[in-house]
């Protein structure tokens, strides 16, 4: 009886929410009741949040501490600093600027290094790619990195005389883009009708 | 009702019209024929090496947010992570979700449940199945990373809605010499994918991937209905730039 009733009321507030977007304004009742469900949604989000972070930090990394096999060395570091900034958050507010001060100078950097080490990843990967893809992919891919470099380089982007190559660069990958975000509207629309005829269910009620 | 609300509606019940039609009208008897696609290929014959090896498999939910338009990757990611779970049953070592949003993590943990529960082998979730790795794009990367290397694992599935830092995720997985499966609803991470791994689904074939792992038939006639409605959008494009061309439109 708990699933039929679980899976019934995810479709009917899928179906109160999707009508609420094509319906006329004027439908006040139904709007009301579209902006009320939205909001339990992000009250459940906000909930799921405390959720998720007590699972990492108690769950996982905790029992990784204890475990007497493979213990992981990382772990007193993370419960160490979630234990601080969620100390210093409360105590101060997360909107304290020396508090968020204090976070951003330790993100920042954390996370510009992470961005340095993704493009060198990339690069080799372009380079991996190249080697191993020696068909025309790999020299389309070739080409039209040298092409958009070279199109987007400074000393090139203010010449009149270029000004339909530049549209050109442009439209391509404007056509590419579109045509995949189309077929990724439409499989998101299929994805979503199918959890509105409970197909799927992403819920074990 | 305006133009542009008009189209969305319609096209909305058309594809609720076409899904149910091919539902309907599916031979029950004969499997779908589908168009074989590399990546998914090497995704079956990696989970079957990781049942019989005893190694692990590593899903990577991405980061949607269940709340955006992105929330239908990470279903679609959910429903690949249950049949997944079933496939592996009888692994040594039970499959692993990771996600950068705390919804979706919850909903990994529900997955797997359910499946275990379906099959009576409940012993093998435990909440540590389905982790919130980060809750920041670069923070979750960093902490998907160490799950991919020292949890046993073989194969990571990257399946949702990720941005450029998929590229971390997916190099950590390819140096580790580890079976890598992309598939994202973003262009970025697409594009970062397809550099790194050669198993990478490109556009609406991330959509596709429910179909192709066999878990239900209303996932054919959705992958039919989505086929019959980019052709009828192929057909309007046209339309419309001939329409343009002659001055009509």
């Amino acid at each position: 009886m708990k699933r039929p009733l679980s899976v019934a009321v995810a479709i009917l507030s899928g179906l109160l929410i999707l009508l609420g977007y094509f319906l006329p304004e004027n439908f006040s009742a139904l709007r009301s009741l579209q902006t009320l469900l939205l909001g339990w949604a992000a009250l459940v989000a906000a909930a799921a949040v405390l959720v998720g972070i007590i699972n990492l930090v108690f769950g996982v990394h905790w029992k990784r501490l204890r475990a007497a096999q493979n213990k992981d060395y990382y772990s007193p570091f993370l419960i160490l600093a979630f234990l601080v900034t969620a100390g210093l958050g409360l105590a101060f507010g997360p909107d304290h600027p020396q508090f968020q001060q204090v976070v951003l100078s330790i993100q920042a950097p954390v996370e510009t290094s992470l961005l340095a080490m993704l493009a060198v990843s990339l690069v080799f990967a372009a380079f991996r790619l190249f080697r191993q893809r020696r068909g025309w992919i790999g020299w389309a891919f070739i080409l039209s990195a040298v092409f958009f470099i070279a199109a987007s380089s400074v000393v090139l982007l203010g010449d009149p005389a270029l000004a339909p190559l530049q549209v050109l660069y442009q439209l391509f990958p404007a056509a590419g883009a579109r045509g995949l975000l189309i077929g990724i509207a439409l499989g998101s629309l299929t994805a979503g009708l199918r959890v509105l005829f409970g197909a799927d269910r992403p819920y074990s009620g | 009702m305006d133009a542009n609300t008009l189209i969305g509606l319609g096209f909305t019940l058309l594809a609720a019209a076409l899904i149910l039609l091919f539902w309907l009208r599916r031979n029950k008897q004969a499997r779908p024929i589908l168009r074989p696609i590399r990546a998914i290929q090497g995704m079956r014959r990696a989970v079957g090496q990781a049942v019989e090896a005893g190694t692990r498999l590593h899903l990577s939910a991405g980061r949607g947010s269940l709340l955006s338009p992105d929330a239908a990757s990470a279903l679609v990611s959910l429903s690949v992570l249950e049949r997944i779970a079933l496939l592996s049953s009888v692994s040594d070592l039970p499959p692993l979700a990771t996600s950068g949003d705390p919804a979706v993590a919850i909903l990994t943990q529900d997955t797997l449940r359910g499946a275990y529960r379906s099959v009576n082998a409940l012993e093998l979730y435990s909440l540590e199945r389905g982790q919130l790795t980060g809750l920041s794009p670069f923070s979750y990367a960093a902490g998907t990373i160490p799950v991919i290397r020292n949890q046993q694992v073989s194969a990571s599935i990257l399946v949702g809605h990720f941005g450029v830092e998929v590229g971390l995720i997916a190099d950590a997985s390819r140096q580790e010499d580890h079976f890598t499966l992309g598939a994202s609803d973003s262009l970025t991470a697409q594009a970062a994918l397809f550099a790194i791994t050669p198993d990478t689904l490109i556009g609406e074939e991330l959509y596709a991937l429910p179909a192709y792992t066999g878990s239900n038939p209303v996932h054919s006639a959705s992958l039919k209905a989505q086929d019959v409605l980019r052709w009828l959008v192929i057909f309007l494009l046209f339309a419309g730039a001939v329409l343009g061309i002659l001055g009509v439109l």
